[in-house]
């Protein structure tokens, strides 16, 4: 038992969880303090510390909500409510994810064929790859915002405004990632096809794709969190009625930090899942090719 | 090549190739000629440098030759590649890290467009002449060197090239696993009449393997002598404790020496 425990990574990431879980309630009490001391002294009320603890922990609009009032929202927001309701955090979710999923899929589409059109053309790798880099130097998440108004100020609206956002921010990993992959054959495997007189697309499908599937991945996993992220910031602004970054926003309009915090929660663990499903992808195709790679 | 007499397989004539480096022009090849015929096993020796692989890529048509004439079954060796008249095998396996045993060996057939039910004949056929029956559904981390070595070669003979290029091919590997191989090849050598060129590092293994060793020189590279070895066809490991086998060693070394290769 004592050894499982020292060899599994439960026992030091349970350690570091309850540290970070101590120092949030200490801090919900520091950061509502102020607020609650003001409100004591307006209704002429006496406190004490443990009253100050308690109030600190249990506020309506908190400046720093306590975990379990976070759990309790999401519970509340997941498990509680209609899945069709505006109040339910899986239906804010699933448009999230809807539109990350499409976004990841246009990208990751873009992504590849860009690559393969960067190895195979010459002048594409000359001409399109500086203009793939300086797209990444547009602050996008900054003007999505404003993009998704203009799109929709001439009839674009739904998932693809959103989508195209997230698409943006997927590609680019993919791009680079593929390119470095179709390329990672090394010299002998492609004299071998050479000899074999195998075409370009024989030493593509044979060679240069199973070659490139570990680097695939590794990219597919930072582009869905980005595409996620795009999705929510496709969500801010006034006109989104639904989706996580809705929430985001009627949550920071009415003050309802608690609401705040159970979205963002909701965020990380749909962006958790993606990556783990992702990684779950990896595993099974690389077995069924010998799992020797990556 | 009309003036080519039946039965050679590659000739070169006055063949030279200089690489253009970043350090100023390599002479790799300098006025090379050279016939090899049907059936025959020669191997090339000689220190680094000397231009034996970049000869075996020249004749893969892998390397463009500068100057002088190549032929490979009498056309150039662009159309024999084209043609799919030889096999490669590398110094590494390069068998591919993705595919099993036997879907290495289906590689050049699947690219080649022969039916499916003639690939599984043919891979069984190759996977039992090197003796790797039973590992069709093994990938290649799976396999040690030496096995995997043979794999590469067994990939090579699945289309059942006339002519095999064997650039190092158990270079990588300990001696015991290299004898093992030496002894094993030349026995599949026997049984299916190939012309070889084997480009080697290592005096016993030419002198055992081998009915012609050239042997040849670096800066520029260029070939020193051409022997032609007595023993019989007939050979196993123990003929190297043979005066026979000795004296040929002997010349091997002598003609390395003639070109100050031991410099």
């Amino acid at each position: 038992m004592k050894a499982i425990l020292q060899k599994s990574p439960i026992l030091p990431v349970l350690t570091v969880l309850l540290v970070l879980v101590a120092v949030w309630y200490a801090g919900a009490v520091w950061l509502n303090a102020p607020v609650l001391q003001d409100q004591y002294e307006r209704e002429e009320t006496t406190w004490d510390a443990p009253r100050l603890v308690e109030d600190a922990w249990s506020m309506e609009r908190p400046v720093l909500p306590a975990p379990h009032q976070i759990f309790a929202d999401s519970w509340k927001s997941i498990f509680k409510q209609r899945i069709s309701s505006k109040r339910s955090l899986v239906y804010h979710g699933w448009v999230t994810l809807s539109s990350t999923l499409a976004g990841f899929a246009i990208g990751s589409v873009l992504g590849v064929l860009l690559a393969v059109g960067i190895i195979h053309i010459p002048t594409l790798n000359k001409s399109v790859m500086p203009w793939i880099i300086a797209s990444q130097t547009i602050p996008i998440l900054a003007i999505a915002p404003m993009i998704i108004v203009v799109l929709g100020a001439i009839g674009l609206t739904g998932v693809l405004p959103k989508a195209s956002i997230s698409a943006y921010l997927c590609f680019f990993p993919v791009t680079i990632g593929m390119v470095k992959g179709l390329r990672s054959p090394d010299r002998t495997h492609r004299d071998l096809m050479k000899t074999y007189n195998a075409s370009t697309s024989q030493i593509f499908w044979k060679l240069r794709w199973p070659a490139s599937t570990p680097f695939l991945f590794a990219s597919f996993k930072v582009s869905i969190a980005i595409s996620l992220v795009g999705a929510i910031v496709g969500e801010l602004p006034a006109g989104a009625r639904a989706g996580l970054g809705a929430r985001l926003l009627t949550g920071s309009y009415y003050g309802q930090t608690i609401q705040i915090w159970s979205a963002l929660l909701v965020a990380s663990l749909l962006s958790g899942a993606l990556i783990a499903l992702v990684g779950m992808l990896e595993r099974l195709i690389l077995r069924r090719s010998g799992g020797a790679v990556g | 090549m009309a003036s080519q007499e039946a039965g050679t397989v590659v000739s070169a004539r006055g063949l030279d190739l200089t690489f253009q480096t970043n350090d100023g022009p390599v002479h790799a090849l300098s006025n090379i000629d050279l016939d090899i015929h049907e059936g025959e096993f020669i191997s090339f020796i000689g220190p680094s440098g000397c231009g034996k692989t970049t000869f075996m890529r020249v004749v893969a048509d892998l390397e463009h030759p500068t100057n002088g004439q190549l032929t490979v079954n009498g056309v150039t060796p662009e159309q024999a590649r084209l043609d799919r008249s030889y096999g490669y095998v590398f110094q590494a396996p390069a068998l591919f890290p993705w595919r099993t045993i036997a879907g290495n060996l289906r590689l050049p057939l699947e690219i080649m467009g022969i039916s499916k039910a003639e690939q599984r004949e043919r891979v069984t056929e190759s996977m039992a002449l090197v003796n790797l029956s039973g590992f069709e559904n093994k990938f290649p981390w799976q396999l040690s060197g030496g096995m995997q070595q043979r794999a590469s070669i067994a990939r090579a003979l699945t289309f059942n090239p006339k002519l095999l290029l064997m650039d190092e091919p158990f270079g990588a590997l300990d001696e015991i696993v290299r004898d093992q191989l030496n002894e094993h090849f030349l026995n599949l050598w026997k049984k299916t009449r190939k012309t070889v060129l084997f480009v080697t590092h290592s005096i016993p293994e030419a002198a055992y393997l081998s009915s012609k060793i050239v042997v040849m020189s670096p800066r520029p590279g260029r070939i020193i002598d051409v022997i032609d070895s007595q023993l019989p066809t007939d050979r196993t490991l123990d003929i190297r404790d043979t005066p026979e086998f000795m004296e040929l060693s002997h010349k091997i070394r002598e003609g390395l020496r003639a070109g100050h290769s031991y410099d």
